[in-house]
């Protein structure tokens, strides 16, 4: 009986009234934790009740501490009839059960109906007395930390990256049990949601057991999902990377580290990333991938199993990986071994982490991405869940398969998704193959980690985009050209990654929110029929999207991709994708040829008049983008390039093609020059149609950046005004006639509105970046199209970010050294708001710097001889570079108080509630994160028998979505944090029925509650942080923060 | 393709005050759109209409859902719902409860009733204020008066507490509340010239000096009734017209002390009695309610408009007020002194805001 919970009832406040008569209500509260119960007395006419009850305390196990969660229930007290419920409170106690986190829940939480949504408030403390227990076998896995955020985070680093945890569980949904049909809808959707609490809670407990087992002592980018199969059951499943993790304990350290992320890296070398970001300075090397490993989705029926896919491909790798290019060859080689066998002992060797301790990655492949189709199965036997298992397992093979094809051994920024519609199920998987720095994978010395990993730096900011398979043995068609950066290793002309940018990567420019939208109709057909139509759809889908991607990347003048995510979402008579990704211009990559479109009837003068109208306005649309983006590669001449590349120059030339293979063609093309041209030909007029599209996407209106990434490569000086929001759109498709075309005009068109919408809404935060910005897409009914966005809006210092601006690629050697003259003075001189940011760069340019200047690169020709004494040299540069830093950083801080200056007058009237953010990143602009004080997962239901009166579905969504807000922020504020980071919301469905007056809307929301100091106010307590945080909207026209 | 649902939520709620400004002038959401096109906000943004309309939409929707809050602005403060910064939250408070100049007239003295509200269709034609609006602010003035109407301790804290007013504003509230409950008389057609601000002004004298509270600050209703005693014993007044004596004694020390200094002095001389009367039988009257009702259109009858006929400025009004009031001290056979100038030092203020054309 290794736990004992407390809990104490305090008080109630804006109860709603339950006794019309007597416009009050008598409120008592029961309070049940697994199957004990306990009541307050009746607090008899009040809105108001102030039960002050005694100590309830709860023996229990602390299996069931982590499964269970505590279940408080407001009623109103009836004499003659039953008693009627106001609402429910659900707390996840698992905060209380590590030791670092919080040690008491307490405060007021929203009384919650999934009938009426909020009813007042209620006033509670919880306590956890854990005792020790030794007991090797035991079922729990208490004190295991867990963190959505998906890179090391703030105030830890990791000892060791164990590697990939998953699992699943699954029940029956209480919805679709027999029992439904005469229970009121409240019962059932308080039956869900009770049922989903606990199976989040078992789920997070064997998977907490798993990292035990695996010594490791935390879960990062941990990733929980539901998937509602409706009458075959409720799936919840989690993936995450298991680590283990040392608390930066020693306050000392932090005293100077405070001001900002920066200060952070000297500390924690590891960490990653906060801010990364920059566009500083040497040039680095990119390279190449293309990215694209197809997998063909197959349809499997019940019985058949899985994968063949898996044989055919794996000889491939093998050989790849083992003989590299060769300059680096036995680096490479030597590296590889290592981290094959550290990697070779896992099955899957995966990682949910998009952002990395430097060094950690070291080259990578491309995205590798797996999709099957599924028919659902009603489960019969909850305790067995193997059919769900491995269908997963059979794609993660497949996934593993297509990174040895590449010549890697991990696969980094992994996700799953699903996309379910009636009995059909889609499993996708993606992620990034990569080779990473065995020394993070392994136990080792403590001590020893610090100085390794930096060693392990070696190809500064170039070496992840060097190509890390054969090049004589590519597993997909592309070309090489030496590295811009380095100019020794081959790098391909195109990277697409689904992790952050690297913080090392040399950027030239800003990036932009590149995605590519696609609509698929597909007949409506049954069980296995659907199933196979779908399959065949699948790859024409990929290679569409990846199309438009590569389209809309190069028409943006830009080379890389990151944060790649690719939905594709099925309904009943249609399929959608939506691909979303960060563009840049790395500096280590090829200038991006150019789009040229050839017309199929050259004799028709019109129509040549006409492709040359288009061809010049595609041109202009390059220029204008690459002006807009800043993006201005020095010019390199065709010698420096040094070895003519091998192979013949390719053109290669996107026909509306069905089959893969027809879409490279080889042949020589001299009148480009060295650039590739990127050939549309116009045979019909679909062709046209993307034409066009392509040209109709909007560039943000000035002062706006979007990214789909963590920061904005390019800018670097955030100010601390953040406004987190979630935006819905439902479009209805008129049914008639409904073609490929229409579909995707329309689809196109909700998404670029939906983008004018918040940039227009947002206005008054310029100069902003939208950050993160998370796309969703589902297809609730037949004509249906849901679309959700999350993302959070950053406002940046304008001074700063033309500073930025006016140094040039050309000089950004140089710049490093200089720009940290510049930098140690510029605060001051100008006193501008942007503390927060500027800090970073310097660390990061020092590093480089350092490597660039001090004779790394001549040392990198023998790299085979002498890595090892470059290594050390690099690893002293690197200090030193650090305590540079430091000095930054303290001198800057004068400008938090011209911050604090600026700001308009006092809040007039003083508000009870402290103000908690809420961020999709894992930062937050201008603040330290001190604390992490544990996961918040909360699942919520919202049913309603009055849509109209309501405010018809937007009024009905609205108010659950800012309702869900309300009950993350309580939470939050309860463990004693300010602000949720890494924060998504994994899942909004929404169901209609208007006719009927009803409604029903399911969320699903996680991130990580923290406690964060703004760095301007270190010194002074920080009890008034939540003030000062809201008055820089004072000022404004508009509300932001 | 039709939007069937467009929403946008922040963590942080977003108000847009030109927004809120036309929710709470009552325009609907198309007439704000064309509002706000007018103001050349697309052109400004680059915005398109559908944008607009989706803004205003969505603004429209959360005022809608604030609006509840607002009823009782402490609640704004603790909900959890919108996380909305103080400043902002004082600012929604303020201008929900901020009122038109024009609209208060038409209602300010009259009872906070559904009858009067069913007249609020009249006052939009009138005065032009949409219909909507008319009826928030009607409503503003009734709950207020319901919260406020039986508590003890002085008005203007009172509705600063319960709706957290800026003082201006709270005390606006009082004036409207204090006629609201003595249902004065304001909107007969002399009395037309008059704003709210110098009917707000007497109501602050007035609320100072003559209700219960002035006497005692512990009773119920102590700012919002007035003091029945004093009104009962104004009768005293009436010997200082009554009594011939008194009255010449009255008239000869006035008229002693502003000779060669009143401009109008003949005319003064020889409207005296009139003038005393007049003010004399206002207080004598103040006994019955209907009387306590026209107090300013009797006022405006007997003293103002006789003056303004005879062109008196505005200085010679106060120099004979003052000297109307202070000789009575010095007629020996005059006991109410006490009583006098509880009386007079309100009315001189009264009537010297109300003097004006």
């Amino acid at each position: 009986m290794p736990g004992k919970l407390k809990v104490k009832i305090v008080a109630g406040r804006h109860l709603p009234v339950m006794d019309r008569a007597s416009d009050l209500t008598d409120a008592f509260v029961e309070v049940k934790f697994g199957n004990t119960t306990f009541k307050t007395d009746v607090y008899l006419k009040s809105l108001n009740p102030q039960w002050n009850s005694e100590w309830f305390k709860f023996e229990v196990d602390d299996e069931d501490l982590q499964d269970e969660p505590l279940q408080i229930t407001v009623l109103d007290h009836d004499t003659y009839s039953a008693n009627d419920a106001i609402g429910k409170v659900y707390i996840d106690i698992d905060p209380l059960l590590y030791s670092e986190a919080a040690t008491v829940i307490s405060g007021w939480f929203p009384i919650y109906d999934t009938i009426h949504g909020i009813r007042g408030e209620i006033n509670v403390v919880v306590k956890v007395d854990l005792f020790n227990d030794l007991n090797r076998f035991r079922q729990s896995s208490c004190g295991v930390k867990f963190f959505c955020t998906t890179s090391i985070p703030k105030c830890y680093r990791a000892v060791i990256i164990h590697g990939f945890v998953e699992e699943l569980v699954v029940n029956e949904d209480p919805e679709y049990q027999w029992i439904d049909r005469i229970r009121t809808p409240r019962a059932s959707n308080e039956a869900r949601q009770r049922l989903i609490s606990l199976m989040s809670g078992e789920l997070q407990r064997k998977i907490g057991l798993k990292v035990l087992e695996m010594r490791g002592n935390a879960v990062v980018g941990y990733l929980q999902c539901f998937d509602l199969e409706g009458e075959s059951g409720l799936v919840v499943r989690a993936i995450g990377t298991a680590c283990t993790l040392d608390k930066l304990s020693s306050p000392a350290a932090f005293l100077p580290a405070c001001n900002s992320p920066s200060k952070e890296m000297k500390e924690i070398p590891f960490n990653e990333d906060p801010n990364p970001n920059t566009h500083s300075s040497g040039p680095s090397t990119p390279l190449k991938n293309q990215t694209y490993s197809f997998s063909p989705s197959k349809s499997y029926s019940r019985q058949s199993s899985s994968s063949d896919t898996d044989l055919s491909l794996t000889p491939k790798t093998g050989m790849g990986s083992g003989s590299a290019g060769k300059e680096g060859g036995p680096f490479k080689a030597l590296l590889r071994q290592q981290t094959q066998s550290a990697l070779e002992q896992r099955e899957f060797p995966f990682f949910t982490l998009t952002a990395f301790p430097p060094g950690f990655l070291v080259h990578v492949g491309g995205v590798v991405s797996a999709r099957s189709v599924k028919l659902l199965d009603r489960i019969h036997n909850p305790d067995e869940p193997e059919t769900r298992d491995a269908w997963w397992a059979e794609i993660r093979q497949e996934i593993k398969s297509h990174a040895k094809a590449l010549g890697c051994h991990a696969v980094v920024g992994y996700s799953e998704s699903t996309s379910i519609c009636e009995e059909v199920c889609i499993l996708s998987a993606s992620g990034t193959a990569a080779v990473l720095n065995p020394r993070f994978l392994q136990d080792g010395t403590v001590e020893g980690c610090l100085e390794q990993r930096l060693e392990e730096n070696l190809p500064v900011g170039c070496g992840f985009c060097h190509i890390p398979y054969d090049e004589l043995n590519m597993p997909f068609p592309a070309h090489l050209t030496y590295c811009y950066n380095c100019r020794k290793q081959k790098v391909p002309d195109v990277l697409f990654t689904t992790v952050d940018l690297p913080t090392d990567a040399t950027v030239i420019g800003k990036g932009c929110l590149i995605q590519a939208r696609l609509c698929r109709l597909k007949k409506k057909a049954q069980a296995e029929a659907n199933a196979t139509a779908i399959s065949n759809l699948l790859p024409f889908m990929e290679y569409e999207v990846h199309t438009q991607l590569m389209n809309k990347l190069k028409l943006k003048g830009m080379n890389a991709l990151f944060g790649l995510r690719i939905q594709i979402t099925v309904g009943e008579n249609m399929l959608m994708g939506l691909a979303s990704a960060t563009g840049v211009y790395l500096a280590a990559l090829p200038t991006p040829g150019g789009i040229q479109i050839a017309g199929k009837t050259p004799n028709d003068g019109s129509y040549e008049q006409h492709i040359s109208h288009m061809q010049k306005k595609i041109n202009d649309t390059i220029a204008k983008n690459k002006e807009l983006y800043e993006i201005n590669p020095p010019e390199i001449s065709e010698e420096i390039i040094g070895s003519p590349i091998p192979e013949p120059r390719q053109r290669s030339r996107l026909l509306r093609s069905q089959s893969e293979s027809s879409d490279e063609v080889t042949e020589l093309d001299l009148s480009h020059g060295k650039k590739d041209a990127f050939v549309l030909e116009i045979d019909d007029t679909d062709a046209m149609e993307d034409v066009h599209s392509l040209l109709t996407d909007v560039p943000p209106p000035s002062g706006f950046y979007s990214c789909n990434t963590e920061i904005m490569p390019g800018i670097n000086n955030w100010t601390s005004e953040i406004q987190m929001f979630t935006s819905v759109r439902v479009i209805r498709l008129s049914s008639l006639n409904l073609t490929n075309q229409a579909l995707n005009k329309n689809f196109n068109d909700l998404c670029e509105n939906l983008l004018k919408s918040l940039y227009f809404k947002l206005r008054s935060m310029i100069p902003c970046c939208l950050c993160h910005v998370n796309f969703t897409v589902s297809l609730p009914e037949d004509e249906l199209i849901q679309v959700t966005v999350t993302a959070v809006a950053i406002t940046f210092d304008k001074n700063q970010a033309l500073q930025t601006t006016k140094t040039h690629v050309e000089k950004s050697l140089q710049r490093a050294s200089t720009d940290n003259e510049e930098l140690l003075q510029f605060p001051l001189e100008l006193c501008s708001d942007s503390l927060p940011s500027h800090p970073f760069p310097p660390a990061k340019e020092h590093l480089e710097s350092a490597s660039s200047n001090s004779g790394i690169p001549a040392a990198q020709r023998d790299r085979c001889s002498s890595w090892i004494e470059l290594i050390k040299l690099k690893a002293q540069t690197i200090r030193r570079g650090s305590i540079k830093t430091t000095v930054t950083v303290e001198k800057a801080s004068p400008m938090g108080e011209g911050n604090f200056r600026n700001r308009s007058a006092p809040p007039c009237a003083n508000s009870t509630v402290g103000v908690v953010k809420m961020t999709p990143l894992s930062f937050i602009p201008g603040a330290k994160i001190t604390k992490y004080l544990g996961i918040i997962n909360m699942f919520f239901i919202r049913e309603t028998t009055s849509l109209r009166e309501e405010g018809g579905v937007s009024g009905f969504l609205h108010a659950f979505i800012a309702e869900v807000f309300a009950m993350v922020r309580a939470h939050v504020a309860a463990l004693g944090g300010n602000a949720v980071v890494s924060y998504i919301m994994k899942q909004c469905v929404f169901m209609e029925n208007p006719n009927k007056n009803q409604a029903q809307c399911l969320i699903n929301v996680s991130g990580d509650a923290v406690v964060f100091v703004r760095e301007s106010e270190l010194e002074v307590v920080s009890t008034q942080q939540p003030t000062a945080n809201c008055q820089p909207s004072c000022t404004g026209g508009e509300v932001t923060t | 393709m039709t939007s069937e649902l467009d929403i946008f939520v922040g963590n942080t709620t977003l108000i847009d005050e030109d927004v809120y400004r036309l929710w709470l002038d009552g325009y609907s959401v198309s007439d704000a759109v064309s509002l706000r096109v007018r103001s050349g906000i697309l052109e400004q943004t680059g915005a398109t209409a559908a944008v607009l309309q989706s803004d205003t939409m969505d603004h429209y929707r959360t005022f809608h859902m604030l609006e509840r809050l607002l009823h009782a602005p402490p609640k704004l403060l603790h909900q959890l719902i919108f996380q909305i910064p103080p400043s902002r939250q004082a600012l929604l408070i303020e201008r929900y409860y901020a009122f038109d100049e024009a609209f208060v007239r038409e209602v300010l003295g009259k009872k906070l009733s559904k009858g009067t509200k069913k007249d609020l269709d009249d006052i939009s034609t009138k005065t032009g204020i949409t219909l909507k609006s008319c009826r928030r602010q009607f409503d503003n003035f009734k709950r207020v008066f319901k919260v406020v109407e039986e508590m003890r301790g002085s008005l203007v804290d009172n509705i600063q507490q319960h709706f957290l007013l800026s003082d201006r504003l709270a005390r606006d509230y009082a004036a409207i509340v204090f006629f609201a409950n003595n249902r004065f008389e304001t909107g007969k057609k002399k009395l037309q010239y008059l704003s709210f601000g110098d009917f707000a002004f007497c109501a602050e004298l007035m609320i100072q000096n003559w209700t219960l509270g002035a006497v005692d600050s512990q009773v119920a209703d102590m700012d919002v009734d007035l003091d029945k005693e004093f009104l009962q014993d104004l009768k005293e007044l009436k010997m200082l017209v009554a009594d011939k004596d008194l009255l010449d004694l009255h008239k000869s020390l006035v008229c002693t002390a502003l000779r060669g200094k009143l401009g109008v002095f003949s005319e003064m001389e020889a409207n005296f009695k009139n003038l005393s009367r007049g003010l004399v039988n206002v207080a004598a009257k103040l006994t019955h309610n209907k009387d306590v009702r026209d107090l300013f259109v009797d006022l405006v009858e007997k003293f103002v408009e006789p003056c303004r006929s005879d062109h008196w400025p505005l200085n010679d009004v106060r120099l004979f007020l003052n000297q109307y009031s202070a000789s009575v001290h010095s007629l020996d056979g005059f006991r109410h002194q006490a009583l006098w100038d509880r009386y007079m030092g309100t009315l001189r203020g009264c009537l010297l805001r109300l003097y004006h054309d």
